[in-house]
């Protein structure tokens, strides 16, 4: 789950690094009264879980409050990268003599989180590591120590050559660390770190996903979630225990587990068709999330056929079989559902599909084929 | 011969009495495999189905009966400290089937683990199977025959596909192991890997990857200085968007590696048969055996 940045910022703030003032607004008229209190001069920034967001138009300098309101009614209501914009974070607008970049992710070839910091920063930090991959320093920490001192401190002294900026630096990067275990980030990033002209080091932007597991754990974590945010129907589909991405094409895929999933998309795709979505009905099946399932894919009007691609292990091809009557009853289908199910429970399951007047197959290429095929035929 | 399980295996499942552990457990029992203990705490002395002894912890089932290998079930939120617990009480072989352990946890789980030597699959894996030998963990017995492929995978059902395209195209399979669909997991393709390549009846090895990561690309660089056996390929995810979690912790493409295209690129480089669909695997082996 990503955090807005003045989400972030708070958890930042709460950790005891220094981050410049600034609030949220969802009203151009609240935006004009955080300006007024901050003096005028001050930054609008668009709160929406995409990066490129200046490149976007969706940050914009001030000088007066009354033209932070006028840039929060432009930028509220906008689209970035297919998400509307309901709130704006008024700040300040800083004084930067260097930009810098912090992060910590945790890193699966060593297992461990490691601490990312770089001078160049201000920009997209893979770009850096694309472009100039000797400006970044990696700290891979044993999570048994935590980050210790004298090793933010080296990274200190790879930012900034000065001991007293150098130790700033290293402060707030073991709050960082101290933050990423506290709040269950499995990235957190502070981009840029900026020193003023006076000499300090501040956190002027910062983003953190926090790992989706840690969740249940941390309510207060999970109520930051902004459900305005996310598409409608993925929020539908974690409401109902499923796991659901649109995509583009006209194929809706129903299929158990996510590794079938994403090779049912891939073959729909060697078919020449596209897929619609990538739903994962989990592995404990019952009749209630197939109905979800159904009620989710037919919702998508680019969806022309249905393809269910099952293999019972744990999942029970009767249970998905079940759900599939259930569903047709509760809601007719508009469009064309090829159906293939192999595994636990297949003969129950095909009987029950035989009796309510849907083929089953027993064979995924076929099933693939056939729907790529029913879909196209719609289509046209 | 098989590899990590067989028949020497003795198990305890952790979480015998729970909904998942307690079917899983008949299933595994009813395999054939040698389920010695059961461990719930709060339930010790009871018999799971009349035979396993439940003990309140793993140190107590090992002592009283020399399990060597222990099974997962537990929920997520205790699922870390089952694993502590397994490795403290000396156990080898730990599979950890559940799913949705914080990746911070396993930062702190995997070092433990790696300091007593022990062997850690999973977590969010479906277990391994040495087909009609041991079964630990929940692929489904039936689709598996005895014979000569290794297989290795970080999915669940698709993995049930590709062994059911073996089964009934003649291709038996040595062990196959699900490694797990989570960012951080003990045992890797490479450990797979070179566990069949040391294994004499293993001919054959069949590695199945998704987006995510780099293990696909480390895998192939090991195969290709360190495996003579033939190895087929499969990556699923290429129509999968960036930056977005295919349902698996670890499926997500971040930045320009972890694509499916790359990791393809990877395996063919290394000389390894790439699949486009799973149905290919039966023609690639037949091809390289």
């Amino acid at each position: 789950m990503n955090l807005h940045e003045y989400q972030a910022r708070d958890i930042l703030r709460r950790h005891g690094i220094p981050v410049p003032p600034g609030d949220v607004a969802s009203t151009p008229a609240d935006a004009r009264a955080i300006a007024d209190r901050m003096g005028g001069n001050v930054v609008v920034k668009a709160q929406v879980h995409a990066g490129g967001r200046g490149k976007a138009g969706g940050v914009k300098l001030a000088k007066t409050a009354a033209e932070a309101e006028a840039h929060a009614k432009a930028i509220l209501g906008m689209t970035i990268k297919g998400l509307t914009v309901h709130q704006v974070l008024v700040a300040p607008a800083a004084q930067i003599a260097s930009e810098s970049y912090v992060g910590i992710i945790v890193d699966r070839a060593s297992q461990r989180p490691v601490l990312m910091v770089s001078p160049a920063g201000g920009i997209d930090i893979e770009e850096v590591a694309a472009r100039t991959p000797e400006k970044i320093h990696r700290l891979a920490v044993d999570p048994r120590y935590g980050l210790l001192p004298h090793q933010a401190l080296g990274l200190g002294f790879a930012l900034y050559r000065g001991v007293v900026p150098a130790r700033a630096a290293a402060d707030i990067m073991q709050k960082l660390y101290a933050a990423v275990y506290a709040v269950g980030a499995s990235l957190a990033e502070i981009n840029p770190l900026i020193t003023t002209p006076d000499g300090q080091v501040l956190a002027l932007d910062a983003k953190i996903a926090v790992d989706d597991n840690e969740l249940e754990r941390r309510p207060e974590i999970a109520a930051l979630r902004d459900v305005s945010a996310e598409a409608p129907a993925e929020v539908q589909a974690r409401e109902a225990g499923l796991t659901f991405i649109k995509l583009d094409g006209i194929v809706g895929c129903c299929v158990n587990g996510a590794g079938l999933a994403m090779a049912t998309m891939d073959l729909v795709q060697f078919y020449g068709g596209a897929p619609a979505n990538f739903l994962d009905i989990g592995g404990s099946s019952n009749p209630q999330k197939v109905v979800a399932a159904l009620r989710i894919i037919t919702a998508d009007p680019n969806v022309k056929a249905i393809l269910f691609n099952i293999f019972g292990g744990i999942t029970r091809c009767d249970d998905v079989a079940n759900g599939i009557v259930q569903a047709t009853q509760q809601f007719p289908l508009q469009v064309p559902m090829v159906i293939r199910l192999t595994g636990t429970n297949e003969q129950e399951a095909v009987q029950i599909l035989t009796k309510a007047g849907f083929a089953a197959l027993t064979d995924m290429d076929a099933a693939v084929q056939q729907a790529v095929a029913r879909a196209k035929g719609q289509a046209a | 011969m098989s590899v990590f399980i067989d028949q020497s295996t003795r198990l305890v499942v952790q979480g015998i009495t729970g909904r998942d552990g307690s079917f899983h457990a008949k299933q595994m029992i009813s395999y054939g495999t040698k389920v010695v203990a059961g461990v719930t705490p709060g339930k010790g002395g009871q018999l799971f189905e009349g035979v396993v002894p439940v003990f309140n912890t793993v140190a107590q089932a090992v002592r009283e009966t020399q399990a060597n290998a222990a099974v997962i079930y537990v929920p997520a939120a205790v699922a870390a400290s089952a694993i502590f617990e397994a490795a403290d009480a000396g156990i080898g072989l730990i599979v950890c089937i559940t799913e949705g352990i914080p990746v911070l946890d396993m930062t702190r789980v995997l070092p433990y683990v790696n300091e007593r030597g022990a062997r850690l699959i999973g977590p969010n894996c479906p277990g391994l199977i040495s087909p009609q030998q041991s079964k630990v963990g929940i692929i489904p017995g039936n689709i598996c025959k005895p014979g000569k492929i290794g297989v290795v995978s970080r999915s669940g059902t698709l993995t049930y596909e590709i062994i059911h395209q073996l089964s009934t195209h003649g291709f038996g399979q040595s062990t196959c192991v699900g490694i797990g669909g989570d960012p951080l997991i003990g045992t890797n393709f490479i450990h797979c890997l070179s566990a069949f390549q040391a294994d004499a009846e293993t001919e054959a090895m069949v590695l199945i990857g998704e987006i995510g990561g780099t293990d696909e690309q480390q895998a192939a660089e090991f195969v290709q200085h360190g495996v003579t056996k033939p190895v087929v390929g499969f990556i699923a995810g290429q129509t999968a968007p960036p930056g977005r979690r295919m349902g698996h912790a670890g499926a997500i493409i971040s930045g320009a590696s972890g694509t499916a295209a790359e990791k393809m690129a990877a395996l063919e480089r290394a000389g390894i048969s790439v699949m486009q669909r799973p149905a290919d695997v039966v023609p690639l082996l037949k091809e390289r055996l």
